[in-house]
């Protein structure tokens, strides 16, 4: 039932089909490392003037509002949205576009109740945030774990897509060439996160997020062009494609979803609430000056991100009508193959190889994203405030980030290459409960509840963590289904759900109150209104970097 | 662990009384603003996703009832997008008008506060 999220997470089918033979793999690869080469350079420029810790993590504070917002959207449209979305729209009716509202919706809990208030309390990693006004060192370890666990679940999730997106994009079937690609990605990321820290790593989802949308945009003002820009008309042309085997069925919820409804549900709270608890999502109000244009970033995150996913929702119609579902299940790649098809129907090799690259720069900018956010999780709590006390230079510390990084990337490429013939489609769908029960409680009662504690912060993320993943391994994911990670020879799913939200997130709230009401010692009053009024005020807000 | 709690910066003997602050009548308005505003609307916002939800889990045949050229269903989800943009445009006008005046002044006095207690330095 993971379907959707994570597709492009499953290693795509090797089926020759009509699909692979419209496409031209050496255009495709052509106009990726064009997009390399140029962001490479962007990249270059962008690193000349960072030194400091501020510069490396929060790309000297200095973005505006509309550079963030993009950003944003780059790093949170990742391959699964853009690709995963489609597909599902197109093969699975309407259940897609179930997904995409409770991706977009999300982004409420951000901008009310997280951006700005975290923008004014903290300087680089959700940790900064949650020992302000607790016991640091305990609480930044707990907030550096099930950061580094959401950041890993999601970038295997994204270098496993990328090995199964090859076969589909670039015709190499084989587990070396799939092998070599997921390593090309992982190195190229590394470049980009050692050469331009934050500030090149913004540049880059900037642009991804540029492409993304206006190629979007572009083939969905196509797509509804050949329908006399009538949309009922293209759910109808949906409907009516005789390959659709569901009839009216795919206008409505249920194809996929409807065996287990309460799974969805399930999902859809992981979804809404899991956002602002994302670690990689957290980091990105760092880079702007003020709350304020942390608030502007989320704004205009929200309508690029709203727009796009209206996009998806005729492009996912629009290749059922024009494509048609068993082709897309037939091609290379299978359900994720939707939206390039439908690009290599509307404007043959070019618009393919264009929207092929924009998917493959999209995980690159997803998987830099994710890594500088584990490096300076790992540099910045772990290493200079848990193990040296606070007692590190600003560029040791910066230095150890780097290392960090490349071990996150050598540890990226090897699991992305080891999972490869794995179902691993339910880590990006994990990343998000584990974000929405570990993560999400602690940030909330950190902000607004006087009397939350540091055992109630520990007990919340450490039990959050564990109840997540935990009934995600006694889940049919792991074992038990012929489709289970280990298959249907073992079985130990007495969970019944492929998704823990609605029984983790509950949890992590419950623990977080819990541990706080029975916590005897009372930690500083005074820190804990030198918090609010940070918070509310902006007072003492960590200043952009001056040049 | 308690030496370890503090930050650095804050051992500099703030010379801002904050529990004093976080009494005084500007910065309780200033709160009662912002959670009488969010609050409300972000139980709002998840009670509405979370019944297009449930409507999309469990009810649909009446997702399907056929409106104006499409059906409920689709209508009820482009109605999300509707109401995500309006919260969000509703929360910017509010907090331009009613918190950021509010919360700039209230910076003013504090670092009109740390600069004089600094004296000569900042």
């Amino acid at each position: 039932m993971n379907g959707t999220l994570s597709v492009l997470a499953q290693p795509a089918t090797i089926v020759k089909s009509v699909g692979a033979a419209e496409q031209s793999p050496v255009l495709n690869i052509s106009i990726f490392l064009l997009f390399v080469a140029v962001t490479m350079v962007i990249v270059i420029r962008a690193s000349r003037n960072s030194r400091t810790a501020a510069d490396f993590y929060a790309g000297g504070r200095s973005f505006t509002g509309r550079q963030n917002g993009l950003a944003i959207a780059g790093d949170y449209l990742s391959a699964a949205s853009f690709l995963g979305i489609c597909g599902a729209i197109a093969v699975n009716g309407y259940d897609g576009f179930l997904y995409s509202i409770g991706f977009l919706v999300a982004w409420l809990v951000a901008l009310l109740l997280v951006a700005e208030l975290m923008r004014n309390t903290a300087k680089f990693t959700m940790a900064d945030v949650l020992s302000f006004r607790l016991k640091e060192r305990p609480v930044r370890m707990a907030a550096s774990i099930t950061t580094l666990a959401v950041t890993f679940f999601y970038l295997l999730a994204q270098m496993a897509g990328a090995g199964g997106l090859v076969s589909l994009l670039l015709g190499v079937d084989d587990s070396l060439g799939q092998s070599l690609v997921v390593a090309v990605v992982g190195l190229v990321m590394i470049l980009y996160v050692l050469i331009g820290g934050m500030k090149g790593t913004t540049w880059v989802q900037i642009i991804k997020a540029a492409l993304l949308i206006l190629g979007a945009g572009a083939m969905t003002i196509w797509v509804l062009a050949l329908k006399g820009f009538n949309f009922a008309a293209v759910l109808e042309a949906a409907v009516n494609n005789p390959e659709n085997t569901n009839g009216d069925a795919i206008l409505v919820p249920g194809i996929q979803y409807g065996a287990m409804p309460i799974d969805f549900v399930s999902l859809a709270l992981a979804l809404v609430l899991g956002t602002a608890g994302l670690p990689h999502v957290l980091m990105r109000f760092y880079t702007v000056p003020t709350a304020k244009a942390a608030r502007q970033s989320v704004v205009w995150a929200i309508w690029l991100i709203g727009i796009f996913y209206l996009f998806t929702l005729v492009l996912g119609y629009g290749a059922g009508a024009f494509v048609g579902p068993e082709t897309i299940t037939s091609a290379p790649g299978g359900v994720n193959s939707a939206a390039p098809l439908l690009a290599a129907e509307l404007g043959g090799p070019v618009l393919l190889g264009f929207i092929s690259a924009v998917a493959f720069a999209t995980i690159l900018a997803v998987v830099a994203g994710l890594t500088i956010t584990a490096s300076a999780s790992f540099a910045h709590d772990i290493y200079t405030n848990v193990i040296k006390k606070g007692q590190v230079t600003q560029k040791k510390e910066v230095r150890v980030a780097r290392y960090t990084t490349i071990v996150i990337g050598i540890v990226a490429i090897a699991g992305g290459i080891g999972v490869q013939g794995q179902n691993v489609a339910f880590l990006v769908a994990l990343a998000f409960a584990v974000a929405a029960s570990a993560n999400l409680p602690t940030i909330l009662f950190s902000l607004f509840w006087k009397r939350f504690t540091t055992r109630g912060a520990l007990w919340s993320m450490i039990g959050g963590l564990i109840a997540a993943v935990g009934l995600i391994a006694l889940s049919p994911v792991i074992s038990g289904q012929p489709n289970s990670m280990f298959g249907d020879g073992v079985d130990f799913a007495i969970y019944p759900l492929s998704n823990p939200g609605i029984i983790s997130i509950p949890v992590g709230f419950l623990l977080a109150w819990l541990g706080s009401i029975t916590d005897k010692t009372v930690e500083s009053p005074v820190r804990a209104a030198e918090m609010e009024v940070r918070e509310l005020t902006g007072y003492g807000a960590e200043p952009p970097v001056k040049h | 662990m308690s030496e370890d709690t503090a930050p650095p910066q804050v051992d500099e003997a703030s010379p801002i009384d904050y529990l004093a602050v976080q009494g005084g009548s500007e910065f309780r308005e200033l709160r009662r603003k912002l959670r009488r505003f969010v609050f409300p609307l972000a139980a709002a916002f998840l009670a509405w996703f979370l019944l297009y939800v449930l409507l999309g889990a469990y009810a649909h045949d009446f997702m399907a009832i056929p409106l104006l050229g499409m059906n409920i269903g689709l209508w009820f989800g482009l109605l999300q997008f509707v109401s995500t943009f309006a919260i969000t445009t509703a929360y910017v006008m509010y907090t331009n008008r009613k918190i950021d005046p509010l919360a700039e002044s209230i910076r003013a006095d504090l670092e009109a506060q740390a600069a004089s207690h600094n004296g000569g330095e900042a």
